[in-house]
């Protein structure tokens, strides 16, 4: 009671001296005062930064501090003008603004970084894309670093490393994925044996790529030694593809399952129950009404498993060797991904005195690898809202 | 009488037309061991592991060698290692936890529809970036760009021994690489707490709106109480994602012995970094020790990301939400 009439109060007080005022209005800060803060702080600011920077000025630090003072100023000044409650929500609702415009900061400086380090080298040289490694020496580098000579080499081979390894890990982990969000879905039915695969399933989410990528080698190694022999030749076997691509599959085969999983759900059940009621068999009923309803969004959950796994770098490193020349076949011999390409490159320049060239050819690769990762994002997001199912009435 | 004399023939005209029979029986046993095989590859990431780090963990019994390589026993190799791991990640816990939980709060209580969706486009691009991008992003840019705050840090707070020692000129430190993991699960965390955000009852919400609640009140009243246990939870999976990132800190950190100082180059190094750094080269004994020390990482994110989902369950269980 004494709430609504604390309330209520302020709209019938008339301002006094007779001026007309919105009573809706009475007791708020007029609408200018954020600009007046902000110019106060900006100017405020200015003089700290000249202050403390001595003879250099810092625009990041002018910037810096004149939003931590623009966020005190708005607080107090909302604080005299109206109440502390107005300005607490105030101050938070600046806090919840600034979170957000500084996690854009690593995002553009990420982006701009390579689109600036990257694109004049592709441009410049777009032989990149369809050149390896082989026969470059650390000489070509130095001499383009020192006489302008072109650049040379390129990742013609870990586009195909990439691809490959991709390739092979969708194979395994498809249907894997698949067929365990239908088992999930359509005959677990929430038994203990399908709510121990949803937890594990989710823990699997967890495991650092690294790790994964340890388990195929050693995964690997264990069956050649064993079956094979263990000499210094068939130890050397244990990095191809194949191994890259079982550690992939170990990161990727969650992601499906989660992703299936959902969309399955999201078939209504009297799609299922029609079919049944016309006598249909139940792996039919899945392979003809289920599977099909659902394809949208199983094609889109498997291009972002897709995407995930083009960008992982370390499992990749310890599974699959680095060469320097194309390699198509990913059951035999060692493979370069794009990802271990840039590591490499950055790591260790092929010219160690003349570091530049690599790391040109690292950031045009890292633009590459963008370009693709967030395509497959884009095609993902455009499969799953063309060709969504309507929605049912419920 | 006349029913059983029937039922005989109708029976088998009905198993006429059972065809399909053998395809459901197929089918079901198909998707079971699609099932199976996923725990049996859990496991094995497991038992491989431990198979492979036997001679590093037990070098007197699983080898002809008396101790592993780099040090006398396994613990003495890793335990820094391990201390590295926990340091730089819960660095990155501590910068990512409050931005996160702050963009997740701008997306679902703060900003109106037609912003929110945008920045969630933005925030899941952040999540896309290779992991590779980000630590040539954060040996080229941020490190450098972090020398003259390290140069501060030790001149005004050197006192405290995390910014004691002599800074860094080069920015590859602990807190470099802290700095780049708290980018890279700054989405994962905005994204699990957005939803949970998002669950929290309207009821609960428009009450508290229509008792006179500001907005931040409201949020303080409704929203975080129902949303603790999610939050939490976000923050161990995001915690779990950082302990074992590689690249970033691969690329980043210029390592070496253990360090209580987070400004120094050369210090410091992680159980992923350790591995990416030497496991291309190494074989026999030293192989072994880096697949144990990749266990002992299995280990900590396996607990840690349990108990995250454990607390998940139970949160669904009792939220009435779902």
């Amino acid at each position: 009671m004494t709430i609504s009439n604390d309330t209520a109060a302020p709209q019938r007080t008339s301002v006094p001296g007779g001026k007309k005022k919105n009573s809706l209005t009475a007791g708020q800060k007029p609408g200018w005062t954020w600009i007046a803060v902000l110019a106060g702080a900006l100017v405020v600011a200015a003089g700290i930064t000249a202050l403390l920077g001595g003879g250099s000025f810092s625009w990041v630090g002018w910037l810096v501090i004149a939003a931590v003072l623009y966020v005190l100023g708005m607080y107090l000044a909302t604080r005299v003008i109206e109440n502390s409650r107005r300005a607490t929500d105030g101050l938070w609702r600046n806090l919840v603004w600034a979170a957000f415009l500084l996690a854009l900061i690593p995002l553009i400086s990420v982006l701009w970084t390579v689109a600036a380090n990257g694109l004049p080298t592709l441009l410049e040289t777009p032989q990149l894309l369809w050149r390896d490694m082989q026969g470059v020496t650390g000489s070509d580098d130095i001499a383009t670093q020192t006489e302008g000579a072109p650049l040379a080499g390129g990742f013609l081979h870990g586009l195909v490393g990439t691809l490959m390894i991709t390739l092979l890990a969708t194979i395994i982990s498809v249907p894997i994925g698949l067929l365990t969000s239908i088992y999930l879905v359509e005959y677990g039915r929430g038994g203990w044996f399908s709510r121990a695969i949803v937890f594990f399933v989710d823990v699997m989410t967890g495991i650092p790529s690294i790790v994964a990528g340890l388990f195929a080698f050693a995964a690997v190694q264990l069956v050649i030694t064993t079956f094979i022999g263990d000499g210094p030749r068939q130890l050397q076997m244990v990095k191809m593809g194949l191994s890259a691509a079982i550690a992939l599959s170990v990161l990727m085969i969650p992601v499906v399952v989660r992703s299936t999983e959902e969309m399955l759900r999201v078939v209504p059940n009297e799609l299922r129950e029609a079919s049944y009621a016309l006598g249909v068999r139940k792996w039919r009923t899945i392979f003809k009404v289920v599977l099909p309803t659902a394809m949208s969004g199983i094609a889109s959950g498997v291009t972002l498993s897709i995407a995930r796994v083009t960008g992982e770098t370390a499992p990749i490193l310890v599974t699959a060797g680095y060469i320097a020349t194309t390699n198509w076949n990913p059951f035999d011999g060692w493979m370069t991904a794009l990802p271990v390409y840039i590591y490499r490159q950055l790591i260790n320049p092929t010219a160690p005195a003349a570091a530049d060239p690599s790391a040109e050819r690292a950031w045009a690769a890292a633009l590459v690898l963008i370009v693709i990762v967030m395509l497959l994002n884009l095609i993902a997001r455009i499969v799953a809202k063309a060709f969504a199912p309507k929605k049912t009435g419920r | 009488m006349t029913d059983t004399a029937t039922e005989p023939s109708r029976r088998t005209s009905l198993k006429g037309s059972r065809g399909g029979e053998a395809g459901d029986r197929v089918f079901s046993g198909l998707a079971l061991t699609a099932g199976i095989v996923i725990l049996l590859v859990l496991a094995f990431v497991a038992v491989f592991l431990l198979i492979e780090s036997l001679p590093a963990l037990w070098p007197e019994a699983f080898s002809d060698q008396d101790t592993i390589e780099s040090a006398d026993t396994f613990w003495q190799y890793v335990w820094p290692l391990m201390a590295g791991t926990l340091i730089a990640s819960i660095i990155a816990i501590l910068l990512a936890t409050p931005v996160a939980v702050g963009i997740a709060l701008y997306i679902s209580h703060y900003a109106p529809r037609s912003i929110a969706t945008p920045v969630g486009y933005v925030i899941d691009l952040l999540a896309a970036i290779p992991s590779v991008v980000f630590g040539a992003w954060g040996m080229t840019v941020l490190a450098g760009a972090m020398v003259p705050i390290y140069a501060w840090l030790n001149e005004y707070l050197g006192w405290i021994p995390l910014f004691g020692g002599t800074p860094t000129t080069t920015g590859r430190t602990l807190l470099t690489s802290g700095v780049v993991l708290a980018v890279m699960i700054l989405p994962i965390i905005t994204s699990l707490c957005r939803e949970i955000f998002l669950q929290t009852p309207k009821l609960h919400e428009e009450a508290a709106l229509a008792l006179g609640a500001t907005r931040w009140e409201m949020v303080k009243m409704t929203v975080f109480p129902f949303a603790r246990a999610g939050i939490v939870s976000s923050i161990m999976l995001g915690l779990g994602r950082a302990l074992g990132e590689t690249m970033a800190v691969t690329l980043v950190l210029s390592p070496g012995i253990f360090s209580w100082s987070l400004i120094q180059s050369g210090r410091n190094a992680t159980i992923p970094s350790e591995i990416a750094l030497n496991f291309p080269e190494a074989f026999g004994m030293r192989q072994s020790e880096l697949i144990a020390a990749g266990l002992m990482l299995f280990i900590i994110t396996l607990a840690v990301n349990m108990v995250a989902r454990w607390i998940v369950s139970r949160h669904k269980e009792f939220s009435g939400a779902n």
